[in-house]
């Protein structure tokens, strides 16, 4: 059994890029779900958009790299505006359905064969990464066995991501903490009495929508970069609802939950997968019970078993505190 | 090999289950069919600046895959291979030229239709009138199937304000049981369809007493509920993966039924009889909740469950009920979709979205407005293929949802207090 194998990528998976992806859309739902009380199912699209802005500007209009990521960002925002116009009057599960809709009318447009002469149909596109990779300062990898083993790609994308988190969480800790953020924690835990004390819950709810979903965007651009691809599939309701046990898992309305949610659900992920494979590879669990096709579905049991348990028994997460998480919707 | 295994690892993530499957990571693959049957036995060559790098065959269910290292690559379909009545469509030829990227699967599309003696002669373009009774008969076949599902939705959300998202793999496990009474036991179509509404009211009946009864009892709050059936539905979607694979299947009766010509319309009889079905459960299930004491006791629940309990309604054993009801009608629904367009294990979950916009059409809560808001939604993505791509269908009834919630957001038979 290869355990060397099996160590490096779960460590990798730790500091690794799709840790980076999910901590940045948690950090987007915290804003949303953890500080305000909205029930965003649609998180996947706020991802899909900026991944997809970027790649169509320098894919397929051949505009500049940093063209590319304004576009992503103003997606986010335009994205955010229409799905909040609509649906921020209505109650919680409302918002929910609709958000879901929408992140699904959105993967669908994204892979549908009519519009592939722009986005690629469900091949999505490459190749709009290089000016990224330009930018890289480093000449080399590091090599740690058995620990890590990386180019210096990866290094590259590793710094970038780290740097993005830091600031997102750092954006977040100051805004809640100031009198705009209270406001949002009042939204959340007393709608109509906010609204009594004269301040305009809906264009509240707006901005938050809109910083939740831009900070989100910044893993879109992430996954796109660090793949140096974009593919419809990859941002559909499975993201949305892995970002969610992320952000349980690590406690919402935490300025750090989403970060540590995300490190420790990719490691138990990574490493569940690895120990799987390897041990119908060398037979220690025979293939009647469980082929390696099938230990792909056996990680999704298992995220799905921790969120109900989650939700069940810890709510709160590691860090959070039961009587800020938003439960009750009637 | 970081970026190498994350990839893949990543690519099986978002591309939902299928992907589970390409977890060997970069190659081609593909899947041959004319009409709707697949194409098997045929040979597809690879080659690299003109070095052959491997070819496959594909196989009973027409597919392919072909695991090669990221590159330049011309994909040869070997046209001698093909069956006799069965050609290449297209000018494009037996030739492509394609890249292979890191970490991703790349499809390559080959459109094989029937050629030679065998072959019905081209048709002309059916005009918009042409199709347009066919796409309200399939609208409203595929409204009653919703119907059916939403009517469970609207009912679960009504009595206890739960947004049940595991709904759809109740339909799934209709589907399924059925298929396992049908093809794996032998029983008739027939007798496998009770038995697996049986099985499906029994499965709801389950869900509440040991899970949803006892979330109830501990105070779970509805958001947090409404989170747990997120993860109950993946548990189950993935548990039906694990044990049926991923594959699309016919139940083993009538699964190629030739349709009959009714005026314009060109239906398979057993869509026809399904249909007489539905709607006869559909107008017993909406009788008993107008006239049963059941009935107006499940009603009164869902206006204000604490005056119905005030006034001696037992609140859970009437949710409890709901839910085997629930349970049941989702089974048939999962049936009738089976028989449909075939059973695989994400078909509930493909539907819940349009169930969903269904219930929210008709007003979340009330048992007749999911059933209008399901013909809404049936009609509408059929219809909608007359001006849009066939793939988009599900964008306009989503699109449909959210203005309607913009115009009417009660849902067109909702009340106003309903909202909040």
């Amino acid at each position: 059994m290869d355990w060397n194998l099996i160590i490096q990528v779960s460590f990798e998976s730790i500091i690794g890029s799709t840790a980076i992806i999910y901590a940045l859309a948690a950090i987007g739902l915290n804003v949303h779900f953890g500080y305000t009380g909205l029930l965003n199912f649609g998180q996947s699209a706020f991802l899909g958009v900026a991944a997809y802005g970027l790649a169509m500007s320098v894919t397929t209009f051949g505009l500049p790299f940093w063209v590319g990521i304004g576009v992503g960002l103003l997606g986010a925002v335009v994205l955010a505006l229409l799905l909040g116009v609509p649906t921020l009057r209505l109650r919680a599960d409302y918002l929910a359905i609709v958000t879901i809709a929408a992140a699904e009318i959105i993967r669908l447009l994204f892979r549908s064969v009519s519009l592939s002469e722009w986005t690629g149909g469900s091949d999505g596109l490459q190749r709009f990464s290089d000016d990224f990779y330009a930018m890289n300062p480093y000449s080399q990898g590091i090599k740690i066995l058995p620990l890590i083993d990386m180019d210096s790609r990866d290094l590259w994308v590793l710094t970038v991501g780290w740097i993005l988190v830091a600031l997102a969480c750092l954006i977040v800790w100051l805004l809640m903490r100031s009198p705009w953020g209270r406001v949002l924690k009042a939204i959340r835990e007393d709608e109509d009495a906010v609204r009594s004390l004269g301040k305009n819950v809906f264009s509240y709810k707006i901005q938050a929508l809109i910083l939740g979903g831009v900070l989100g965007s910044l893993g879109g651009f992430m996954f796109a970069l660090s793949r140096a691809a974009v593919q419809p599939d990859t941002y559909g309701t499975e993201l949305t609802f892995f970002a969610y046990t992320i952000l349980i898992l690590g406690g919402a309305a935490r300025v750090f939950g989403p970060v540590v949610g995300a490190v420790i659900f990719w490691f138990l992920i990574v490493f569940i997968d690895a120990l799987l494979i390897e041990l119908i590879k060398v037979g220690a669990i025979p293939t009647a019970i469980m082929d390696p096709n099938q230990a792909g579905s056996v990680r999704y049991i298992l995220v799905g078993v921790g969120l109900m348990c989650l939700l069940i028994f810890r709510p709160q997460g590691i860090f959070g505190d039961k009587k800020e998480v938003m439960l009750d919707a009637r | 090999m970081f970026t190498a295994l994350l990839g893949a690892l990543f690519f099986a993530l978002g591309v939902n289950a299928t992907s589970a499957y390409a977890a060997e990571g970069e190659g081609l693959q593909g899947a041959l069919s004319s009409g709707n049957q697949p194409v098997a036995g045929v040979k597809i060559n690879a080659t690299q600046n003109g070095q052959p790098v491997g070819s496959v065959v594909s196989g009973a269910d027409g597919k392919w895959t072909l695991s090669v290292p990221p590159g330049k690559y011309e994909v040869v379909l070997d046209e001698s291979t093909l069956p006799e009545n069965v050609g290449l469509q297209g000018a494009a030829g037996p030739t492509r030229s394609l890249e292979v990227f890191e970490g991703a699967m790349r499809n390559v599309l080959y459109p094989l239709g029937p050629v030679g003696a065998g072959a019905p002669p081209p048709e002309s373009e059916p005009t918009m009138l042409d199709r347009l009774p066919n796409l309200v008969y399939t609208g409203v076949h595929i409204g009653l199937i919703l119907a059916l599902g939403a009517l469970g939705v609207s009912l679960i959300f009504g009595t206890m304000g739960l947004t049940n998202f595991a709904h759809g793999e109740l339909i799934t496990f209709g589907a399924l049981a059925a298929f396992v009474f049908n093809s794996t036991i032998g029983l008739p179509l027939w007798l496998a369809l009770v038995l697996a509404v049986v099985a499906g009211g029994g499965f709801g009946w389950l869900q509440d007493r040991f899970f949803w009864g006892w979330l109830r009892k501990r105070r779970t709050g509805l958001v947090g509920m409404m989170i747990v059936s997120i993860g109950l539905a993946m548990v189950l979607r993935y548990v039906f993966l694990f044990q049926f694979r991923g594959d699309t299947r016919q139940y083993a009766d009538y699964a190629a039924q030739a349709g009959v010509e009714i005026g314009p319309l060109l239906i398979a009889p057993k869509n026809l009889i399904m249909d007489a079905v539905a709607i006869l459960v559909l107008v017993a299930v909406s009788f008993a909740l107008l006239k049963t004491r059941l009935g107006k006791a499940t009603r009164a629940v869902s206006t204000n469950p604490s005056l119905a309990a005030a006034s001696g309604i037992d609140v859970d054993k009437i949710i409890r009920l709901i839910w085997t009801i629930g349970g049941a009608l989702a089974a048939l629904s999962g049936v009738m979709l089976g028989m449909f367009q075939g059973v695989n294990f994400q078909m509930g979950f493909q539907m819940l979205l349009l169930v969903f916009a269904a219930v929210t059409l008709g007003g979340l809560g009330t048992a007749f407005g999911a059933l209008l808001g399901s013909m809404v939604v049936g009609v509408v993505t059929q219809v909608s293929t007359l001006w849009v791509p066939t793939e988009l269908k599900n964008v306009s009834a989503l699109a449909a949802l959210i203005i309607i919630l913009l115009i009417r957001p009660q849902g067109i038979l909702g009340r106003r207090e309903r909202i909040g």
